[in-house]
């Protein structure tokens, strides 16, 4: 019997929505100013394996000479970022939502019980809820990661009205580099995000769009009874 | 069986309706955000930069302004801690030939009532007969580098209580009487070509130097000699090169690179 479950609440699906395209004009307005004093490579002692970023990279985004237009983006749309984030943590304490989202004491075995199926290490059946161990931990990290874009750009944009911040930072130039690195964060979860979302498939997506998934209770039921059958060969073996 | 199967169909039926409608909510919100993006981008521009961006930039300019305070200091370094070669970063207004030995400062008290411009020339040997301040700080640019800098000259606050600037009364300027403070002082440079305003409360931070000395030495050319502006609570693009005028205002002064789209706050 199938049947129609609800999944994200109305306002989560606003400001995952939201976030999106704001989260796109901080990080391309930020490459705006960036290019200003693009500095940061990945190097090993004078091996430089990567430039951020290629002149064509630059070219292709018609990047250059608009750091005036970068900053006023930014710190327009700074705005928007800070507030959407802000509004949607005081949401998932109010509503609850945090049970779901905030790792405790299993998320971590099982994140690593989801790397390995995901690796196809392992054909161990993930639990179904609606957020296993590896995505709270990565949905609660991505928020900290915005709260550590929000302090490391107050300290580029003030440094010395948030002096105490710039010191606790490391001082101006390398909070300049946490915000930095902090936005390739972005770039390789949403890389990450995006290979997730295709393998888990059509119904799990359109749950973000229109907060309801379509629920198996035949499989879920059989899943709950192969999982209990394992559980029960396992305790077998340990009693051996 | 068949009734099964007709609920199944049922089913489906509803879920493809739910589905469809959401899609269709889901469409018209995008076609809002391009719409959003593509309305912004056709504002008209104010000062280079598109107009509601530029009001977020004021609105931004006046929260941080009221939240500065000149209690905060930007952090000294030892000398040893300096460059020896600060960065020359752009010579706008400085290109033309300058005699240093019949340069004078000229400072306009009241630029709001230019037909009784009460005005005051001041030389180089005036300037360095007052006291003597250095600032050793990071110096930042707007473009993202910074350097630990070192600079020497008079401190602006004792320079405007020297001579009594600042003020609409003409008594030497008194934080508490904010009335008779102007809101901005103006810099330019001899030739006009590059300009600056500053809000009145960050160029009389106690780190604000009118500054002749650079690594202990003079000015060189290139840094603005014989007199320049080193403000650290101010992005580089607010130290002005080769003071020609000072003045004070009530109405915000022309600034360069706020016509060219920058914020015109430009304070750390």
């Amino acid at each position: 019997m199938k049947r129609i479950e609800k999944k994200h609440p109305l306002a989560i699906r606003w400001f995952h929505w939201v976030n999106f395209p704001v989260l796109s004009i901080m990080i391309y307005s930020g490459i705006l100013i960036y290019w200003a004093h693009d500095i940061y490579t990945i190097q090993i002692g004078q091996k430089v394996f990567f430039q951020f970023f290629p002149d064509g990279f630059y070219k292709a985004l018609t990047i250059p000479f608009r750091l005036a237009q970068g900053m006023a983006l930014h710190f327009f749309f700074m705005w928007i970022f800070f507030l959407n984030g802000l509004i949607y943590v005081i949401f998932t304490i109010v509503s609850g939502e945090w049970r779901h989202l905030l790792p405790n004491r299993h998320s971590f075995k099982e994140a690593w019980q989801v790397l390995l199926h995901d690796l196809y290490l392992s054909k161990k059946k993930l639990p179904e809820k609606k957020f296993n161990g590896a995505q709270q931990i990565a949905y609660t990290g991505i928020i900290l990661m915005g709260v550590g874009s929000l302090l490391t750009g107050l300290v580029i944009y003030k440094p010395t009205q948030f002096g105490w911040l710039t010191k606790l930072l490391g001082g101006y130039e390398w909070a300049r580099a946490q915000h930095f690195i902090l936005t390739i964060g972005y770039v390789l979860f949403f890389c990450v995000h995006i290979m997730q979302v295709v393998r888990a498939g059509w119904n799990n997506f359109r749950a973000i769009v229109t907060g309801w998934e379509v629920v198996d209770e035949k499989e879920k039921e059989e899943s709950i009874l192969v999982d209990g059958v394992r559980e029960i060969i396992k305790k077998d073996k340990d009693n051996d | 069986m068949t009734e099964e199967n007709f609920s199944e169909e049922n089913f489906k039926k509803t879920v493809r309706r739910k589905t469809i409608r959401s899609i269709l909510w889901f469409i018209l919100f995008i076609g809002a955000l391009v719409f959003g993006w593509k309305w912004l981008n056709r504002q008209p521009m104010d000062a280079g930069a598109l107009k509601p961006l530029r009001t977020v930039l004021s609105a931004n300019e006046k929260l941080f302004s009221a939240f500065y305070s000149d209690s905060r200091l930007e952090p000294e370094y030892p000398i040893s801690s300096a460059v020896r070669y600060p960065k020359v970063n752009g010579n706008y207004g400085m290109k033309s030939a300058l005699d240093t030995a019949t340069w004078k400062l000229l400072v306009v008290r009241n630029a709001d009532v230019p037909a009784t411009a009460d005005t005051l020339v001041v030389s180089m040997d005036e300037i360095r007969s007052l006291p003597r301040t250095e600032v050793i700080f990071n110096f930042k640019c707007i473009e993202g580098w910074s350097q630990i800098t070192r600079w020497a000259g008079v401190k602006f606050s004792d320079f405007a209580e020297h001579y009594r600037l600042g003020t609409k009364s003409g008594n030497a300027p008194d934080k508490n009487k904010k009335d008779d403070l102007f809101k901005y002082a103006g810099l330019r440079t001899p030739d006009g070509l590059y300009y600056v305003g500053v809000d009145l409360a960050s160029i009389m931070h106690p780190q604000t130097i009118l500054c002749y000395e650079m690594n202990g030495k003079p000015l060189p050319m290139n840094q603005g000699a014989p007199l320049r502006l080193i403000i650290p609570v101010k992005y580089g693009v607010k130290h002005l090169k080769r003071i020609g005028t000072l003045f004070f205002s009530d109405a915000q002064p022309p600034d360069f690179w706020y016509e060219r789209g920058y914020d015109y706050y430009a304070g750390l």
